[in-house]
């Protein structure tokens, strides 16, 4: 990592120099340094849970081959390379888990909450330093249990990242013993490290900003993880209690899941969705923030619509929580009941249709330069329609009879999670980049990185609506087993290709990020010349964050204002006396 | 164009599961085309060159009204007007002669056939594992059961899928109007042999029908439900 700015340090902080080595990057209570760490870890974690999805590709264009690279992997997981169908369900289980609870949700919210909430509010640090170091120290071991999982006797979780009971709860089901309990015990523990996250960006947010920074002078991005924030603190404790039940399950021989002792199958339902639709809009809401903070930045042009935009995330937030049923309508939850989650799911909808129509007006009339960050922001949009749009079939009943369960949802989430929250991610380190490490990022490889992700994304993942909507089941170790998938298999082999491309497309942005950390061109204060306060400090901020404490004037997106002669006008930037401003 | 994708469609209400898949088809694709034709139009319309200075504006109340109420009204019209579907397949279920008990389990499907009488927990029930024989063009009500895990009933053809619940008994219902043999996969994750946990739905002509049910109860003498007709009435069974 690169070292601080000392002339940024020697004014206000004097004091982090005596920090060493571990109290600097290991134990650090500085929020830049813990979202740094939160980066690394979810990228090291998406490089395990992206060599499961490209093994559960291979597997499902060429079954029961034996698959390169992988011969190392030792039995009972893999045998000479060959997949047996029990680490398939295993692979597809801890896939999703690690991609959703150990990638997703640390990139956006551990990692870039913990980054731009201090500096985006004008803040010196987060409200509760030690509790932050906590968060990510605690999120650790749950990463050791979830990925070691794999090695107990009996292999990892297999019951799918939804852990359906009883599938999940009676261990002779799958035949998974300390594996599933590892599971459950891992998440436990990372929603304790999510929710000491919360409490602090909730209390940083309310408490901590700069004079002047009022509700509707904030950042997009900062409330988008305001209302993650509050959404991930009332989410997961539902989620934490589920996960205790199925432990007691499995562990004290109760049976809350099962019927045979009095149990009821569906509770597990209800309650892992009741958690499982606000975490939907943790991992999609952070995403949208940063898109709206990118676009305007690259439009040269104030943000459409800045107050819809804020009610529209309210809005999501508040839907979020009465929309869970329609993860359910073929469960045999009572039908009826299905039509009220059909109608609330239907108007959830709207929200996200007003936030596109506001990135579209942005664009309008905007002066618009297309670089790296900005081509993700872009390409964001562009699949996160696909993703919402095909929400709408799942969400009407009758057509989801037929696409439940199938590819359709396969390809949903992925248009949502990756091309939604993944592109923004990387449009987000792009972005970023020069503020949490000091350098510029190469352009070169990023443009690459982008055409190369962007193409073979949608060779990769569109196809798979098509094969859903041929009927094709998720979660299926062998397609050719069924005479119907027959015409349908080479759509596999394409899927696989285009996933495989994309896949070797990543190294790209590895040697970019690895390159540019150490080798890339020095970053200004403020290479994208934006409005932010983050852009006040010296990349990287030295701790303590601010020289000076800032005051805000006015909001976040005053670009091509007429009272000015540039075309952005920073929030701190003082017009009443003599030219204020720091450039 | 369409058609290509979907199965094709053996059941009554298979048509109306298409027809709405139709509808929203062409509404999801008019918005994702409209969004990225905008979006591209403005991409090169707007892309920065010399001298040029971005518009100053900070939004328009009227254009945040309508993309609020259109949408909204498109998409609970679409909610209402899916309601009806919905209970003709799930919730007012046609009477009918034809009842068979499907129980699911790892990593098969039992089919119970009630035999002549039409009595379950008689002498003549007969279990079949795998193999669900029915008359074409006849209500067929089907009791889920699961003695395990949860597992989904699908057969693409008929557009039906129903999961299976351990403790309950889920009636559901098709009509099949096309002889043939039809797979029946299990759609929910239920274990190591999930895939590959496969029955069969042979629909048969009605002297088919009848043949195959002398021959599976030869002492009962054509007793077999006879060509009844739906009841007019119909049932509300729920
Ligand atoms: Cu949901
Ligand atoms: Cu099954």
């Amino acid at each position: 990592m690169t070292a601080h700015a000392p002339t940024a340090d020697a004014h206000a902080h004097a004091e982090h120099h005596d920090l060493g080595f571990v109290r600097t990057y290991l134990f650090s209570t500085d929020h830049k340094m813990i979202g740094r760490q939160f980066l690394f870890m979810s990228l090291f974690m998406m490089i395990i849970g992206g060599g499961l999805a490209l093994m559960i590709r291979w597997q499902l264009a060429w079954p029961e081959t034996q698959i390169p690279l992988t011969r190392w992997i030792p039995e009972p997981m893999m045998y000479d390379g060959f997949m047996p169908p029990e680490f398939y369900n295993a692979a597809v289980t801890m896939h999703a888990t690690i991609m959703v609870f150990f990638v997703v949700m640390p990139l956006l919210v551990g990692c870039f909450g913990n980054f731009l909430i201090p500096l985006m509010i004008g803040a010196g640090d987060m409200a509760f330093p030690l509790l932050n170091m906590l968060s990510f120290w605690v999120s650790v071991p749950a990463g050791i249990m979830m990925v070691g999982s794999f090695w107990v006797e009996g292999g990892a979780a297999a019951a799918g990242w939804t852990g359906y009971a009883p599938l999940s709860t009676v261990p002779e089901y799958t035949g998974v013993g300390m594996g599933q309990n590892l599971w459950a015990l891992s998440l436990i523990v990372l929603g304790a490290s999510s929710l000491m996250g919360a409490v602090n960006y909730i209390t940083t947010i309310i408490n901590m900003r700069a004079p002047g920074m009022t509700w509707f002078r904030m950042p997009l991005v900062v409330w988008s993880l305001f209302i993650t924030a509050i959404l991930l603190l009332l989410a997961l404790p539902v989620l934490t209690a589920g996960l205790g039940l199925m432990l007691f399950d499995r562990m004290a021989g109760t049976s809350f899941f099962l019927p045979a002792g009095g149990g009821e199958p569906l509770l597990w339902q209800h309650i892992f969705w009741f958690f499982g639709h606000p975490e939907v809009y943790i991992m999609i809401l952070p995403a949208m923030g940063i898109a709206s903070e990118i676009m305007p930045v690259f439009a040269r042009k104030p943000i459409f619509g800045y107050h819809a935009m804020v009610f529209s995330i309210i809005s999501i937030a508040f839907l979020s929580w009465i929309v869970w049923g329609h993860h359910m309508f073929q469960s045999g939850m009572n039908f009826t009941l299905g039509t009220s989650f059909m109608i609330t799911t239907m108007v959830i909808a709207v929200p996200s249709a007003i936030k596109t129509f506001n990135w579209l007006g942005t664009l309008w009339g905007g002066n618009i330069h297309f670089k790296v960050p900005m081509l993700w922001a872009l390409g964001f949009i562009s699949t996160f329609v696909v993703g919402g749009l095909s929400g709408i079939y799942m969400a009407n009943t009758p057509i989801d009879i037929f696409i439940h369960d199938t590819y359709f949802i396969v390809a949903h989430i992925h248009y949502v999670l990756f091309g939604g929250s993944i592109f923004a991610m990387f449009g987000a380190v792009t972005f970023w980049f020069p503020k949490m490490f000091g350098r510029m990022m190469n352009p070169t490889m990023g443009q690459i990185h982008f055409w190369g992700t962007f193409i073979f994304y949608n060779i990769g993942f569109f196809p798979m609506h098509i094969i859903g909507v041929g009927g094709h089941m998720r979660r299926i170790y062998n397609p050719t087993q069924y005479e119907f998938l027959e015409p349908m298999q080479w759509w596999n082999v394409f899927i696989t290709r285009g996933v495989l491309i994309m896949g070797a497309f990543q190294l790209v942005f590895a040697i970019n990020l690895f390159y540019s950390l150490y080798f890339g061109k020095k970053a200004d204060r403020n290479p994208w010349q934006s409005n932010t306060l983050e852009w006040e400090c010296p990349s990287p901020p030295g701790h303590g964050n601010f020289e000076t404490p800032v005051t805000v004037h006015r909001g976040p997106y005053e670009y091509s204002s007429p009272e000015v002669e540039e075309d952005f006008l920073p929030q701190t930037r003082d017009l009443s006396g003599a030219t204020g401003g720091s450039h | 164009m369409l058609n290509w994708w979907l199965p094709e469609n053996v059941s009554t209400y298979g048509a109306d599961i298409d027809g709405l898949f139709h509808l929203v088809y062409w509404i999801t694709m008019a918005a994702w085309v409209l969004v990225q034709v905008t979006m591209i139009a403005f991409l090169v319309m707007y892309r920065n060159r010399p001298g040029r200075r971005a518009t100053y504006t900070h939004g328009n109340n009227g254009l945040e009204i309508m993309w609020t109420i259109i949408p909204a009204l498109i998409v609970v019209w679409l909610g209402f007007r899916s309601v009806e579907t919905w209970n003709k397949i799930k919730i007012d279920l046609p009477e009918s002669e034809h009842v068979i008990e499907v129980t699911a389990k790892q990593f098969n499907w039992e089919m119970l056939y009630p035999g002549p009488d039409g009595e379950f927990d008689t002498d003549d029930d007969k279990m079949i594992e795998n193999d669900l024989r029915v008359p074409v063009n006849k209500p067929i009500i089907l009791n889920l059961k699961s003695k395990d895990v949860i597992h989904s009933f699908f057969v693409p053809q008929l557009r039906m899928k129903q999961d299976v619940m351990p403790g309950r008994t889920i009636r559901s219902w098709f009509e099949a109007t096309k002889a043939g043999t039809y797979e029946i996969p299990c759609a929910e994750l239920c274990g190591f042999g999930h895939s590959g946990m496969l029955g069969y739905l042979t629909v048969l002509e009605q002297a088919d029908y009848d043949a195959w049910l002398a021959e599976q109860w030869p002492a009962a003498q054509a007793q077999a439900p006879e060509n009844d007709e739906v009841d007019p009435e119909g049932g509300r069974i729920g």
